[in-house]
């Protein structure tokens, strides 16, 4: 996201905290959620696309709520509201393709109007009939578990990215030749995904509150969490949703200090060090293995500010609009072993992993007739949870390794604490001490040559890479 | 909600703010340049700050003079007893467009290895990219704080009008530089011409000097992939080469054959710049161009010069050099056409080792003090 959009954020949930009354609220965040899912969409190389894929965000959370939702709370009295303002929305949006109504809200000239009114009329029937003739069953509920999983492979995987490019190149008349997976770039829709998985599978387990169509939405594509996280509970996100909105002092000193701090790790910490960090490029040009470690350890460190300055920007703005967002990240490099680390980088992604995949198959694992010994089923449970994390980065065979390395990692140090616990007596606090420094440093060049394989795009540019740390190129 | 509380929050940043900037503006922003980390953590650069993808190049364009030489290898400590000491100035083709540094003039007499005078000969590529004669003495007047024994000035023509002497941009960024220069050395160039960029207080400010701010940044930022990877420009694989078919037009900056005026070229400045030089001895070149064999190429040498402009100029340097003693090289015609790369005046490596030969056989005749 850009430092203006930023900005333009920050007005508008500094201007929504300050002079939204209670009732009003809900609507509004709704409406401003629903705008920023369009002004926050990348311009796309395919006509159209960059209208569609935010109207397909909204188009698609409104199915999900209808399909976890009890029939007898889809009342349409009580939900109106949601429906009435997302469909203003891409219809008024729409109409800023003719002169004199552009509002710059979209990425590009939006569609036609009359294409516009059929998708609308489309998702409304579907809409209709399933709010008709479904509730949230098993079937019903897993059949949507496994859309949304294929739509997100097919985003991820370069090549079915790459061919979809080229189906709607070719709806469009455009050059079916120039299709690449970027052409997909559907913005936020990773922690999209994963809000909808969540509220799928706790629906499932019949943990899902109860939550009204408006509730969901703002719960889904709320703006401050919409491009990097973090991933909020519905349950928790929707308590502070509903709590009388009364911003304090120290409110908006707490929003402020974090608004602050983001902005500077973003743009004076992880920008400044994007320029020597470690990208395709100078990973085929560095000549000597100290630099190269600079470069890596510029990586990790950049990484590291961006993705934690955009979390802080996200709880910042979340304050200002009552939402207590959870937080994502806690000193991560300065973590004495691997698990505290993943238990610190992500915190949201990781838990749930935990909660979805990570104890649902340990569970099964040890719940069999003939269970596996309890190693053997740590190394499945942590390996595959750390695979499947980096396949969610995108499905290349860098993301497999990189996810892998941590697996293995994991359970390296799982079994290495289970033989230390068991071998070694208390230390003096001055060995421990000393253990600790060991141990973040250690950690910490574990996680940066993890790097590599995140930052670079091939296996062969990464052993490359790797050599050159080590003084073997 | 406190409003006393957003309200005081306000004041006081708006006032820290405007304090700082004031505090900012009131010492001289400009000597933030001499701060560096080139020669200290990360390696000097071998040429100075040049270019505009700064992503692909790990070097970018700054005005700040103090900045590009604290950054170039010749501000690495004090100059050896047991070094002889030659500075390279010149332009885009001195510097070494499309050329690695150990491929330019200087890189390729520096890595000649020779000994003059009984010292190590060690040479500087001082070269930027610009065609000014007033830029090379901003240059050479800053240069001689590092004591050189020898200049080695690369010249041609396209530096010479008088008109364009102001307009390149680090001249332009320089007006007090230029305004001392003026004042030294009774130069003939207006102090009142309009293409000076004169800031005034709030472009000393924080605000004012963000910009450059982010440049002297960003160049220190640029020493760890300098450092990393000796690399300092992009060089394509393919290119467009030089010009070699030309239109009928033979004006050469608004002047018109037959006769070239010399009171349109800035021969005082150059005569300046010999003067600065003072003991220090200038080895002055008129640097090899291309000579085209195209369409109307018996009217124009190459894209830049028009035969009759370019023949009178020569003619000019040669008598001046007679006249006033001068240590000069006419090396106009030493390059064959098929040794330059995308202008006129930017050189092959092969076309490079050419000059270099001619300079060094030059050089090593030097008479030592």
């Amino acid at each position: 996201m850009t430092l203006a959009l930023i900005l333009i954020s920050i007005v508008v949930a500094a201007m929504l905290g300050l002079v939204t009354r209670n009732r009003w609220r809900i609507p509004l965040l709704l409406g401003s959620c629903a705008l920023a899912v369009y002004a926050f969409q990348p311009v796309l190389p395919v006509r159209g696309l960059d209208f569609w894929l935010p109207t397909a965000t909204l188009a698609f959370t409104t199915l999900t709520w209808i399909l976890t939702t009890p029939r007898e709370q889809r009342s349409w009295r009580i939900n109106w509201p949601a429906p009435a303002i997302l469909g203003g929305i891409v219809l008024v949006l729409g109409l800023t393709r003719y002169p004199g109504f552009s509002l710059h809200l979209t990425a590009s000239r939006p569609p036609q109007t009359l294409q516009i009114l059929a998708g609308l009329a489309a998702v409304a029937l579907v809409a209709y009939l399933l709010t008709r003739f479904t509730k949230p069953g098993k079937v019903v509920l897993t059949s949507a578990f496994v859309f949304v999983i294929l739509l997100f492979i097919v985003l991820k995987v370069p090549l079915l990215a790459a061919l979809v490019s080229m189906g709607l190149r070719s709806l469009n008349h455009q050059s079916t030749s120039l299709a690449l997976a970027q052409d997909l770039r559907w913005l936020g829709f990773s922690y999209i995904a994963f809000r909808l998985l969540h509220t799928i599978r706790d629906r499932q387990s019949g943990r899902l509150p109860a939550v009204s169509l408006s509730e969901y939405v703002v719960y889904v594509i709320f703006f401050p969490a919409l491009t990097a996280g973090p991933i909020d509970r519905i349950e928790r996100f929707v308590g502070d949703l509903r709590r009388p909105l009364t911003l304090t002092a120290d409110d908006l000193g707490e929003a402020g200090k974090r608004l602050v701090l983001g902005l500077f790790k973003k743009f004076a910490v992880a920008d400044v060090l994007a320029m020597i960090a470690l990208n395709p490029t100078n990973a085929l040009q560095v000549r000597s293995a100290g630099w190269a470690w600079v470069l890596l350890y510029a990586y990790a460190f950049q990484i590291y500010f961006d993705f934690s300055g955009y979390t802080d920007i996200a709880i910042g703005l979340g304050r200002l609009l009552g939402i207590k967002l959870p937080e994502n990240f806690n000193a991560p490099f300065l973590k004495p072993n691997l698990t505290q680390f993943w238990n610190s980088w992500h915190m949201t992604l990781t838990q749930w992993f935990r909660a979805y995949f990570f104890n649902p198959v340990t569970r099964a694992l040890r719940s069999g007739k003939k269970p596996l010994p309890i190693p053997a089923i740590i190394f499945v449970t942590q390996v595959a949870t750390m695979v499947l994390i980096g396949l969610w980065h995108g499905v290349t065979l860098n993301f497999v390794v990189w996810g892998l390395w941590h697996g293995l990692g994991l359970f390296v140090h799982n079994r290495w604490s289970e033989l230390i616990r068991r071998r070694f007596v208390a230390l003096s606090p001055r060995w421990q001490a000393a253990l600790n420094v060991g141990g973040v440093l250690l950690t910490f060049n574990f996680i940066a040559l993890g790097w590599v394989f995140f930052a670079l795009p091939g296996l062969s540019i990464s052993v490359h890479f790797l050599r050159v740390l080590f003084g073997l190129a | 909600m406190n409003s006393t509380f957003i309200r005081n929050v306000l004041l006081k940043g708006l006032v820290l703010f405007l304090l700082f900037n004031l505090v900012f503006a009131a010492v001289d922003p400009a000597a933030l340049g001499k701060v560096s980390f080139y020669n200290h953590l990360f390696a000097g650069r071998q040429r100075f700050p040049f270019g505009e993808d700064s992503s692909q190049s790990y070097n970018l364009s700054l005005f700040n003079l103090d900045a590009m030489f604290a950054s170039h290898v010749i501000a690495n400590g004090p100059k050896p007893a047991d070094e002889y000491r030659i500075i390279v100035i010149g332009d885009s083709s001195t510097w070494g467009t499309f050329l690695r540094p150990e491929e330019t003039l200087a890189g390729q007499l520096d890595a000649a290895g020779r000994s003059l005078c009984g010292k190590m000969m060690r040479v500087y590529n001082l070269g930027y990219p610009t065609i000014s004669l007033t830029k090379d003495l901003m240059v050479l007047d800053y240069a001689l704080r590092y004591q050189p024994d020898l200049v080695i000035w690369l010249v041609s023509l396209e530096a010479f009008p008088a008109d364009e002497q102001l307009s390149s941009p680090i001249v332009a960024n320089n007006a007090a530089r230029v305004d001392a220069l003026i004042a030294r050395y009774n130069l003939p160039l207006d102090p009142n011409d309009p293409a000076l960029v004169r800031p005034g207080f709030w472009d000393s400010t924080l605000i004012g000097q963000r910009r450059t701010l982010a440049d002297l940044f960003r160049l220190q930022m640029y020493g760890v992939l300098w450092t990393a990877t000796g690399i300092d420009q992009t060089y394509p694989v393919d290119y467009q080469r030089a010009q070699t078919d030309f239109n009928t037009d033979i004006t050469f900056h608004n002047m018109q054959p037959p006769t070239l005026d010399e009171s349109q070229l800035a021969f005082g400045v150059l005569e300046a710049g010999l003067r600065i030089a003072g003991g220090t001895p200038v080895m002055l070149i008129n640097e090899p161009m291309l000579i085209s064999v195209g369409e109307n190429s018996d009217l124009r040498y190459n894209f830049l010069y028009p035969r009759w402009a370019y023949d009178q100029w020569r003619e000019m340097m040669l008598a001046r050099a007679e006249a006033g003693g001068w240590n000069y090289l006419d090396l106009w015609n030493i390059v064959p056409a098929d040794e330059f790369t995308n202008s006129a005046i930017h050189l092959t490596p092969a076309g490079e080792s050419m000059l270099a030969g001619r300079v060094e056989q030059t050089t090593l005749q030097q008479s030592c003090p």
